[in-house]
């Protein structure tokens, strides 16, 4: 007698495709899935509760090492907080300096998604062409912040170090080169059959689920709602520059993976306008005390990174270190929705969809 | 000289003759492989913005294949205590015997060929199709549950995929008349088959790459999903005889696709024939392997199950378009 069962498979922790130190315990029959078990807390390093005991210039380096990919929104945001208790007046042309940052991760962080979402999917060379602009981008932060990758660059009232001579001109120089690329990335890969196949319809959740499990980013923006921070609630100077939020309908991998192109365009949009603006000089540190000390009280911030909605909720009794510090960490909230997509998907879905939610598993651990 | 061989009385020297023979296809086919894995390195390296192995052998990496063996060749040899042994142990050969065993009756040029036998063509096709057992045995004996699903979605794949590869060729049968592959290149002295039967050229192709389990059909290895798939499994020589044996048969596949499609040793002008048979076989089995290279760092793999709406719905109905097709001109003009 022919006897069928499920089959219990684990996903990762060492998968090639769950980015990092995920795992994800499955049940299948045949290929298809019928119930998921997400497992995180590989990574989990504590980053909170080690706040709690370091002063909060100290606390910048920690955040790097939670989204890797695009530290400097992550910099910005404890940044932000502790200067919105402190009422810190920034200098012009530091904000110039931190929003040229953060598109600039922001593309990089992009540039990463599409690149190893294209190689989850099986096609090896589009992860390299995206490889090689970002290094481009990386090499831009380094030669500004010293560090490719965890920059600590930013600081309570304004940023470490001014942009070395002749970098703006590079990074105009910079910008039609992307736009150029981005143009043989479409003609590469969105109108390939194959790509389309595998990802159009494919995990497709409507307006009221991403609302009610909290997504944000382009995971939110694929369902149609127009939410973008840099818009809706503008920090920083973003209310100074003129660009689009855009937004799909669709709510599937396709969607998600054209805005997150989309979105790269947007940037270099604000890139170009912020190198036009750039003041010719100015401070790029406010006059701050050697000492910080957020004001008795409380804070929460948020702004947008490429993944999503990032708060920053600090609570301070006074002292230099803040009594409890909560980061809301966008890819922890994203992941939420993960079991529920993937029953009655295949293999191979399972790869398009988590790759398609676009996880940094720094973040999602913490 | 075959067929004096063949047509005389058994012995110990024809044996030996054979023998001899068989070694030097075996080297042939070896360093085709050596220097196949290097130039698939190297092609899809410089298309990757990278250059390939660089280090062993001079600029061009000439020994990296061979120490990347000898290493295989070194390492411990792993059976997992849960695994099958016997089948454990059995699945690589199954997998590379027939890989070895579709050469004998290939044309390299009008001189070179072991087995010049009626069915040719039907011969290669149906042992070809012998390597899935090795495939699926190797999924199952591993006791893995990435292998296992590797070695069915392999054996789905080959299964469904030697359908449309035979009905393709089905078109060529007809026009040349004959199923062996010496009447098929002599046919092709007046046009090469791949004008005649572009339709079947085509899908031939496409159903051989996913014989061939190379991408965009790479799914029972599928590393992104079932992390290498039937052979997660093996480690060194046991593991080297799998992507061995993928190799000859990429070797195996771009030679058949020369004599049938591409004209096998004829030149492609008649003015052209100073040049010998065998540049030409040469030149046109490197445009094939070429192709396949380039495919491969190109596209994204198919879904499992789109893989088979593909091969059945599509594919197929085209092949068999293909023969009516040939079919009704041939009546109609030949």
């Amino acid at each position: 007698m022919i006897r069928t069962e499920e089959m219990l498979l684990n996903v990762g922790p060492q998968h090639p495709s769950t980015h990092g130190v995920f795992r994800l315990v499955i049940k299948i029959d045949g290929e298809i899935i019928t119930e998921a078990t997400p497992v995180i807390g590989y990574l989990h390093r504590g980053t909170e509760k080690l706040a709690e005991n370091l002063q909060y210039t100290q606390i910048i380096p920690y955040t790097d090492r939670m989204d890797y990919l695009s530290a400097m929104t992550n910099n910005y945001v404890i940044c932000h907080a502790v200067e919105t208790m402190m009422g810190i007046q920034v200098p012009d042309r530091a904000e110039y300096l931190r929003v040229i940052a953060m598109e600039l991760g922001r593309v990089a962080s992009h540039l990463v998604a599409w690149g190893t979402y294209i190689l989850d999917l099986g096609a090896t060379s589009p992860f390299i062409y995206a490889f090689r602009d970002r290094e481009m981008i990386i090499n831009m932060l380094n030669e500004l912040s010293g560090a490719r990758l965890t920059f600590n660059y930013m600081r309570v009232g304004g940023v470490k170090w001014d942009a070395p001579e002749g970098w703006i001109d590079r990074l105009r120089d910079f910008i039609p080169y992307m736009r150029e690329q981005l143009a043989g990335y479409h003609q590469l890969v969105s109108g390939n059959e194959i790509f389309l196949d595998r990802v159009k319809g494919i995990g497709r959740y409507t307006k009221d689920e991403a609302i009610q499990y909290s997504l944000s980013g382009p995971n939110l923006r694929c369902t149609g709602v127009k939410w973008d921070l840099r818009k809706d609630e503008p920090y920083s100077i973003y209310n100074r520059f003129k660009f689009d939020v855009p937004t799909s309908e669709d709510g599937d991998c396709l969607a998600r993976y054209n805005l997150r192109l989309t979105e790269i365009e947007e940037s270099l949009r604000i890139l170009e306008q912020a190198v036009e603006q750039f003041p010719a000089e100015g401070e790029i540190l406010a006059k701050v005390p050697k000492i910080i000390k957020a004001p008795k009280g409380e804070a929460f911030v948020r702004i947008e990174s490429p993944r999503g909605e990032i708060g920053c909720y600090i609570a301070s009794d006074g002292k230099k270190e803040p009594y409890r510090l909560k980061f809301r960490r966008p890819s922890f909230y994203n992941l939420q929705i993960l079991p529920k997509l993937l029953v009655g998907e295949n293999i191979a879905n399972l790869i398009a969809i988590l790759g398609a939610i676009d996880i940094v598993l720094g973040e999602v651990d913490g | 000289m075959m067929e004096e061989l063949l047509h005389s009385s058994p012995g110990w020297v024809n044996f030996g003759i054979f023998f001899l023979l068989g070694v030097v296809l075996l080297l042939v086919v070896l360093g085709f492989v050596t220097y196949g894995i290097l130039a698939e390195r190297k092609v899809m390296g410089y298309m990757q913005l990278r250059h390939g192995p660089n280090q062993l052998g001079g600029r061009f990496g000439l020994l990296q294949t061979v120490a990347d063996v000898l290493k295989l060749l070194l390492k411990e040899d792993i059976i997992p205590k849960a695994a099958d042994r016997p089948l454990f142990i059995l699945a690589p050969v199954i997998a590379f015997a027939p890989s070895f065993m579709v050469l004998a009756t290939l044309p390299f040029t009008d001189k070179f060929q072991f087995a010049d036998i009626g069915v040719g063509l039907l011969y290669y096709i149906a042992v070809s199709g012998l390597t899935v057992f090795g495939m699926v045995l190797g999924g199952w004996a591993s006791n893995n549950k990435y292998a296992l699903l590797g070695g069915m979605r392999a054996a789905a794949q080959m299964i469904s995929y030697e359908i449309p590869l035979v009905m393709s060729v089905i078109g060529v049968i007809l026009l040349s008349g004959s199923l062996n592959l010496n009447t098929i290149v002599a046919q092709q002295a007046h046009g090469w088959f791949i004008l005649l039967q572009p339709i079947g050229f085509i899908v031939f192709f496409i159903a051989s790459i996913a014989e061939l389990n190379r991408t965009p059909f790479d799914l029972p290895e599928s590393e992104n999903e079932l992390v290498a798939g039937y052979f997660v499994e093996y480690a060194g020589f046991r593991w080297a005889f799998f992507m061995l044996s993928e190799y000859v048969y990429v070797f195996g596949m771009s030679a058949l696709i020369t004599v049938v499609f591409l004209g096998g040793w004829l030149p492609p002008l008649a003015v052209l024939g100073f040049i010998p048979g065998a540049v030409w076989f040469a030149l046109k089995f490197c445009t094939v392997v070429f192709i396949y290279f380039w495919i491969r760092s190109t596209l994204p793999r198919f879904r499992a199950d789109r893989l088979m709406e593909f091969g059945w719905k599509v594919l197929l109905p085209i092949a068999l378009a293909n023969i009516f097709l040939t079919a009704l001109l041939k009546s109609l003009f030949f």
